[in-house]
């Protein structure tokens, strides 16, 4: 027991060591990227009509004049400390703004992660069962689709027949005007906050603009969760106490669900938390259409104004999110799976 | 070519060109039969088809404004509609099948190749050389693809060269990681050891040997990444950091529809189809290359 603890216990301290090396490396990137910017920060603040001296002094300011080291240094206790650099557009810490637009992005994308688990999984299971019959070609077509369309594209069409022709959602943004500012903000998500407060018709407002970003990243989960589902169960159902299962008599959905599934699932558990980071990506453009006020649409409004500071900042804090989440599955993999818990002792 | 010299039948270089000539023969026969690979095939085909022949295929200028006919519906004059300045989008798709053909090249002739050496090198050498090359590797894949290109645009400049520079910047570590995988399989097979006895040089084992078994599997997945190529450079002139107009890329004509999605829906729906067409080309050649050249991806696929 003791002995296994304590392999567990250095297990996690390899592991604590990879995240942390692996984000430091993220730092060097970003503070690589900031450097090559051919945009001058100074210029950004005093203008191109400033003295000498007032460049010089702001030049001073931001630490220019030292080495690269002592200013990476400098930028890795910042970032330590919580400190992001300001916003030149907001005039805000980044880490506050991003904090602020953070729990939209949470919200579209969590809701998207579930569309794509509920449907990706049971479609996936069933193109593995009925292998090379029409459930198997739909899924795989709805795969390839999926691989092949632009999403922003999709989005502009979603909106032209769901919003515009058929009226049957509603259009950009989280709220209809008349419903704003009525429920106060307390999670930092509209349909929580609603539900919480009671206000039904605000709630299903909300439920109406967030569908269709929710529902186009979920296609885009669905088809990554179910291409992978179906490959893993037909890995599954291929090993021979799949046929033993049969043979001792047990039923079809005991042997598909029972059995296979349950030992593909641990896999799976890798391949969602991976989409949960894809849809992070996605939601950079998903938002963008959808004006949606998330990290999406804060970081490509930045990017059009040079506000490297803002741009690095959500870089950073999607990366760290990104690195958390396979770091993550890696753990529960081992927690979950016996033979790697085996492996590791 | 026929050496009368020569006393045996054949040589063995004649012997090992007529091998690969029987087993790219097989290639090609087990593809033909592959129905979804040939469609792809042929839809790229048709791309570099119209790429070339872009100036005889269109029927307008893809520059040249006429601010009467704007906005045109699909129709006699302008087969797919005219643009917010009265550009005929079929001439400008056609022509902006140039610019998609240059990017996935660039990120051929230049991601892939950077990745192969790194990973060739790090799997052979192996020791500190591959840990601190993996761990490089490991942050570039820790960030999502698009937010790294966004960054590295934001950085640059916006621009289609500096687009497919920051695409090329983050497409090259899953090379990496596969040659890198491959290497290690063979770099202690028996003709890499008897090459090594016999004197070879370390980098020439890597060039000569080791390179040549990770091809296979670097051109699968190349091709089966050219769509993620295609999408986030079109992600990138959709947002507008990447091409910038008056190029027709497709991205970037669906931004600039966006505007007119409602009452002119062909100005942003056109180039999304064009888009879709090539990925789904991609696509499909990348799936049937995998089935035929990658074995032991086969039951993954």
């Amino acid at each position: 027991m003791i002995l296994r603890l304590l392999t567990y216990s250095r297990h996690a301290g390899a592991w604590a060591a990879t995240v942390a090396i692996t984000l430091f490396g993220l730092a060097v990137l970003t503070f690589v990227i900031g450097r090559v910017v051919p945009i001058d920060p100074v210029l950004a603040i005093v203008g191109d009509k400033a003295s000498p001296d007032v460049y010089q002094r702001v030049f001073i300011e931001l630490g220019r004049d030292k080495p690269l080291y002592v200013q990476f240094a400098t930028y890795v206790s910042g970032l330590l400390h919580g400190d992001f650099g300001q916003s030149f557009v907001t005039s805000r810490p980044v880490l506050s703004d991003l904090l602020d637009f953070f729990p939209a992005t949470l919200e579209l994308s969590t809701i998207g992660l579930l569309i794509g688990m509920v449907l990706g999984i049971p479609a996936g299971v069933a193109a593995a069962y009925w292998h090379e019959k029409w459930p198997d070609h739909l899924v795989r077509l709805i795969a390839l689709v999926g691989y092949s369309v632009p999403v922003f594209w999709l989005g502009l069409v979603g909106l032209f027949f769901l919003y515009f022709k058929l009226d049957w959602v509603s259009g950009p943004g989280q709220l209809d005007v008349f419903y704003q500012g009525i429920v106060e903000n307390r999670t930092g998500s509209i349909l929580i906050d609603s539900a919480l407060a009671g206000e039904w018709e605000v709630f299903w407002n909300a439920m109406s603009h967030i569908i269709l970003p929710a529902l186009l990243l979920g296609y885009y989960s669905l088809a990554y969760i179910g291409r992978m589902t179906r490959s893993m169960m037909l890995d599954q159902l291929n090993r021979e106490y799949v046929l033993t299962a049969r043979l001792k008599g047990a039923s079809e959905f005991e042997v598909v669900v029972g059995h296979a599934l349950r030992n593909a699932a641990i896999p799976l558990v890798t391949i969602v938390a991976l989409s949960y980071g894809s849809l992070l990506e996605g939601s950079v453009l998903v938002e963008t259409i959808f004006s949606w006020p998330g990290i999406g649409n804060y970081l490509a409004s930045s990017l059009f104004r040079a506000d490297m500071n803002a741009v690095l900042g959500g870089t950073l804090v999607v990366g760290a999110v990104f690195v958390f989440l396979n770091m993550l599955s890696d753990a529960l993999y081992g927690v979950l799976d016996p033979r790697a818990r085996e492996h590791l002792s | 070519m026929s050496s009368t010299l020569s006393i045996e039948p054949i040589s063995s270089r004649q012997a090992l060109r007529m091998a690969r000539r029987a087993e790219f023969n097989r290639f090609v026969s087990r593809f033909r039969r592959n129905r979804l690979g040939m469609a792809g095939l042929a839809i790229l085909i048709l791309l570099v088809f119209c790429a070339i022949f872009a100036p005889l295929l269109s029927t307008h200028d893809p520059y040249l404004p006429d601010l009467a006919k704007r906005l045109s519906a699909p129709g006699a004059e302008f087969w797919l509609g005219a643009d917010e300045l009265g550009r005929d989008i079929y001439t400008r798709i056609l022509y902006g099948s140039r610019l998609t053909l240059m990017i996935v090249l660039q990120v051929v002739v230049t991601a892939a190749p950077v990745g192969l050496v790194v990973g060739a090198i790090s799997g052979t050498y192996g020791g500190i050389v591959d840990k601190i090359f993996m761990r490089i590797t490991d942050v570039f894949l820790a960030v999502p693809k698009l937010l790294l290109a966004l960054a590295f645009v934001a950085a640059l400049g916006p621009g289609i060269f500096n687009a497919v520079l920051a695409i090329t910047l983050t497409a090259w570590p899953p090379y990496a990681r596969m040659a890198r995988a491959e290497a290690l399989v063979v770099r202690n097979a028996d003709y890499v050891n008897a090459a090594r006895l016999a004197g070879a040089s370390q980098a020439y084992l890597i060039v000569r040997h080791i390179m040549p078994m990770c091809l296979s599997s670097v051109i699968v997945r190349m091709t089966l990444d050219m769509a993620g190529v295609i999408l986030i450079a079109a992600g990138l002139g959709f947002i507008g950091l990447g091409a910038q107009p008056p190029l027709p890329e497709w991205g970037a004509m669906i931004s600039t529809g966006r505007k007119f999605i409602f009452d002119q829906w062909w100005v942003a729906t056109m180039p999304g189809i064009a888009i879709f067409l090539v990925c789904l080309g991609f696509n499909l050649l990348g799936d049937a290359m995998r089935d035929l050249l990658d074995p032991h991806l086969r039951q993954r696929g």
